[in-house]
């Protein structure tokens, strides 16, 4: 059993300032990811969501293996510029933030 | 017996699609013309700014406060963060508004209320009855009036004047075309956004922050830019974000730390929470803040974002011109014998508000 539960790491999803409602409006996400030899970074995860959370409009989402301009990507409160955007090592329990920027007032 | 009250409904019907169509020929006609005012947008020469010696501004700063100052302001004064000096800094200060909205209304009264010397407005829309919900110093009775003019008459203030800026007009090209601004003169910017129930604040270009630029580097698509208009917004929500712009501003111009810099709010009013997220520094490799920037002037905003400053409708060409019926057209069907089936694709929200009789509610988005 012990062994097992290194055999995925769970994380926080969170969408939020309208990128939400690229995922039927839910905001949180908890997800597993299962463990293979290859870690899982940013760049990864966006496949993975791309594939198993995104209900609509990809391109909405992501562009050229990135998220399109205008979306912000938050590791555990910080912007992930500050950890190494795509390639950051997504570690267990992190939580990982998408905020889309609000035009509006 | 005049002529006009013989005539019959057809007519008038026809004089008032007339009428219409002239209206909307001169809308756009003001819209475009406003376009390139807009885009004719000056930076003032910073030679001629207001801190340098012996300038007209320097004539007219205030050096002492009055008595009625002193009772007036008493309150904050006597904050030690503020005090004297505090308040003179205030009375002496400059703040532009960009826009005249659910932003701006509230920060404009704090910032008036709490002495801000010059407050610039600018906002080239006129006032419509769907803005008054979060809009909150307009009135009925100024419906159709600039907003520029309504904020200044309600807060007797319209010296423009720049020292910081206080970001509203909330579109794409305009905060690219706003923190280009801010970068090139210098001033720092406090940005805010609100939408539904959601709001975002954070300070650019100031003690060694990012800009704009410095986080979006691209603009995003056109289309994946949702406004007020198609995603509605709670009044209150940018009520909050408005004061909150206004007490940063405040901070900066009285010398105590803003609380902004380098920090992104994230204010989820349906939740209740507050949320302070570290953005990254000042990029060297940013295109207009950095070390070797190459955008050293304004630029056509417009075509930079692929959208125009407007956050009005966009238009979609979705159907050809064979695939639409009329209202005329629609109307003789659901009339015949076998009437069609009649769906409604809008939002439920829409389709609560009003809706054709007999026609059935089945959501189909394209929207973000
Ligand atoms: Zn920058």
């Amino acid at each position: 059993m012990a062994e097992s539960s290194q055999q995925h790491i769970d994380i926080h999803v969170e969408f939020s300032g309208g990128a939400e409602l690229l995922f039927d409006k839910v905001k949180e996400h908890e997800v597993k990811l299962s463990h293979d030899n290859n870690p899982w970074t940013i760049r990864k995860l966006l496949v993975w969501i791309k594939e198993n959370l995104l209900k609509e409009r990809p391109e909405l989402f992501v562009q050229e293996d990135t998220v399109r301009p205008g979306i912000l990507i938050l590791v555990n409160d910080a912007d992930w510029e500050l950890v190494g955007e795509l390639e950051y090592e997504i570690q267990n329990k992190d939580r990982i933030i998408f905020i889309s920027t609000l035009h509006g007032g | 017996m005049e002529k006009g009250d013989l005539s019959d409904s057809s007519t008038l019907l026809g004089d008032l699609v007339e009428a219409r169509k002239q209206i909307a020929e001169l809308k756009e006609k003001l819209h475009l013309c406003k376009q390139k005012e807009f885009q004719n947008f000056q930076l003032p020469n910073p030679d001629e700014g207001i801190d340098r010696e012996g300038s007209e501004d320097d004539k007219r700063k205030v050096n002492e406060l009055c008595n009625k100052d002193i009772r007036r302001y008493s309150r904050q004064l006597i904050l030690p963060e503020i005090g004297v000096k505090g308040q003179l800094a205030l009375i002496n200060s400059s703040v532009l508004l960009v826009g005249a909205g659910g932003l701006g209304c509230p920060s404009a009264i704090y910032l008036a209320a709490a002495g801000v010397g010059h407050i610039g407005v600018v906002d080239y829309d006129e006032i419509e009855l769907d803005n008054l919900h979060r809009q909150v110093l307009h009135t009925e009775e100024r419906l159709g009036k600039s907003k520029c003019k309504s904020v200044a008459d309600s807060i007797h203030c319209a010296d423009i004047c720049q020292r910081i800026f206080s970001s509203h007009k909330d579109n794409v090209a305009t905060r690219y075309l706003l923190n280009d601004a801010c970068v090139l003169a210098g001033k720092p910017l406090v940005s805010a956004s609100a939408l539904r129930f959601e709001g975002q604040l954070t300070v650019y270009n100031h003690e060694g922050g990012p800009c704009y630029r410095c986080l979006f580097p691209r603009p995003p698509p056109p289309e994946t830019v949702t406004n007020c208009s198609d995603g509605g917004v709670l009044g209150v929500v940018p009520g909050i974000m408005g004061n909150l712009q206004a007490l940063e501003a405040i901070k900066i111009i009285t010398g105590l730390k803003a609380s902004y810099v380098q920090k992104l709010l994230l204010y989820d009013g349906l939740y209740g929470s507050f949320r302070s997220i570290k953005l990254r520094a000042r990029k060297k490799d940013c295109s207009v803040c950095g070390e070797t920037p190459t955008v050293t002037g304004l630029i056509d905003y417009e075509s930079f974002c692929g959208a125009g400053p407007s956050d009005k409708c966009m238009l979609l060409h979705i159907l050809t011109p064979e695939e639409r019926v009329t209202a005329k057209q629609l109307k003789e069907h659901l009339g015949s014998n076998s009437p069609p089936l009649l769906i409604d694709v809008r939002p439920p929200v829409e389709f609560d508000i009003c809706h054709l009789p007999n026609s059935c509610s089945i959501l189909f988005t394209l929207s973000c």
